[in-house]
């Protein structure tokens, strides 16, 4: 499939860093504002598809190949599976919260409401395993389908 | 328009809207919830047990984190089965 | 009853959603039915939560104590809505390859034995 003309491709580089920026913050405060893995994922992905209807799918295929998604995909869903099985081994339950409380990576404890991006435990390192898996997931899907159905093939 | 099919699903059709209208009239009233126990115990925990500030994001991934991983398990088995009907075979 | 108005939506979401299943005959339309049928859902599943003068539960800084939210019936709508989604596009890709094979959208015409 074929691009747009040269105003929509310029005004589609333009957006789309600052789409990935914004998605990339909802991701990383999802245990301050309201947020997570999941929405934010879905915001870089429609960045990406954006991207992906702006160039045409001839320039994306030269660019990325469907099955570099499924690499990010699976390292995203390893990594969700991997932080439970740590806190299985550390804290003595599935999924328990090994971080909160003691001086390591996102330990604090908020005192008194006041925002600090220090805190959380394991959720955020949860949030950006899950965020990985959507964004590969709902862009390999669009990508799929748009390829498959603007080929004309006689079977 | 009148053969036994159309019958039978408008049939069906009214018995289930009689129903859900009037399940919707006696429910409890709107803003009153009834049981408050566990609700009122995660407000109240949330800040010193998981130390974050959203308490949506605590329930989804620490305190009821077995739904998120079934919802996981779920998009990845979706995504796998659209990329598999899509694929052509390369000679 | 003026009480009781999202149960009512919710009640009009599905019937709406049944309607549409049950009564057209083209593959797209039942898919947007089934659609709005699991909007009612999500929509029944976050007015169960929800105390009267209320605010979202997210702790900031201020001191007086407002009444929150629950928090449990937003968290299961969050997985309820990506479920849907992976469902949608489940069904679009087999909606594809059956217009692929058969050549028409109609249910009519996909072959089988009527009565």
């Amino acid at each position: 499939m074929k691009g747009m003309s040269t105003i929509v491709k310029t005004i589609a580089n333009i957006s789309f860093p600052l789409i990935t920026i914004y998605g990339l913050y909802v991701i990383a405060h999802g245990h301050l504002t309201p947020g997570g893995g999941f929405q934010g994922g879905a915001i870089v992905a429609s960045g990406l598809v954006l991207l992906a209807v702006a160039h045409g799918t001839d320039w994306i295929e030269s660019k990325v190949q469907e099955h570099d998604l499924s690499i990010l995909e699976s390292l995203g869903a390893l990594g969700f599976i991997g932080l439970a099985f740590v806190g299985l081994v550390m804290g003595g339950a599935f999924f328990s919260n090994f971080l909160v409380n003691t001086g390591m990576l996102f330990g604090e404890i908020p005192v008194n409401g006041a925002a600090n991006i220090n805190t959380g435990g394991t959720l955020p390192l949860m949030n950006f395993a899950v965020g990985l898996k959507v964004i590969a997931g709902l862009f390999a899907i669009v990508l799929v389908m748009a390829i498959a159905t603007n080929k004309k093939e006689v079977e | 328009m009148m053969n036994q099919r159309n019958i039978l699903a408008a049939a069906f059709l009214t018995i289930v809207a009689v129903f859900l209208v009037f399940s919707a009239l006696f429910m409890h009233p709107f803003g009153e919830p009834t049981s408050q126990a566990m609700d009122q115990y995660i407000i109240d925990n949330t800040v010193e047990e998981t130390g974050a500030n959203n308490g949506v994001t605590s329930v989804v991934f620490d305190y009821r984190g077995f739904d998120t991983l079934g919802e996981a398990t779920v998009l990845f088995t979706a995504v796998a089965s659209v990329v598999m009907l899509f694929r052509r075979l390369k000679k | 009853m003026i009480a009781n108005i999202p149960y009512l939506a919710v009640a009009g979401l599905i019937i709406i959603g049944l309607y549409t299943l049950l009564f057209k005959k083209n593959l797209i339309k039942m898919v947007i039915g089934i659609t709005i049928l699991q909007s009612g859902v999500n929509l029944f599943l976050i007015t169960l939560g929800y105390r009267m003068g209320s605010v979202a539960p997210i702790f900031t800084g201020n001191a007086d104590n407002p009444v929150m939210s629950y928090p449990v019936p937003q968290a299961l709508t969050l997985t309820s809505i990506v479920i849907g989604v992976a469902v949608l596009a489940l069904m679009l890709s087999l909606v594809i390859h059956i217009y692929r094979h058969h050549g028409s959208l109609h249910v009519s015409k996909l072959g089988g034995d009527d009565q």
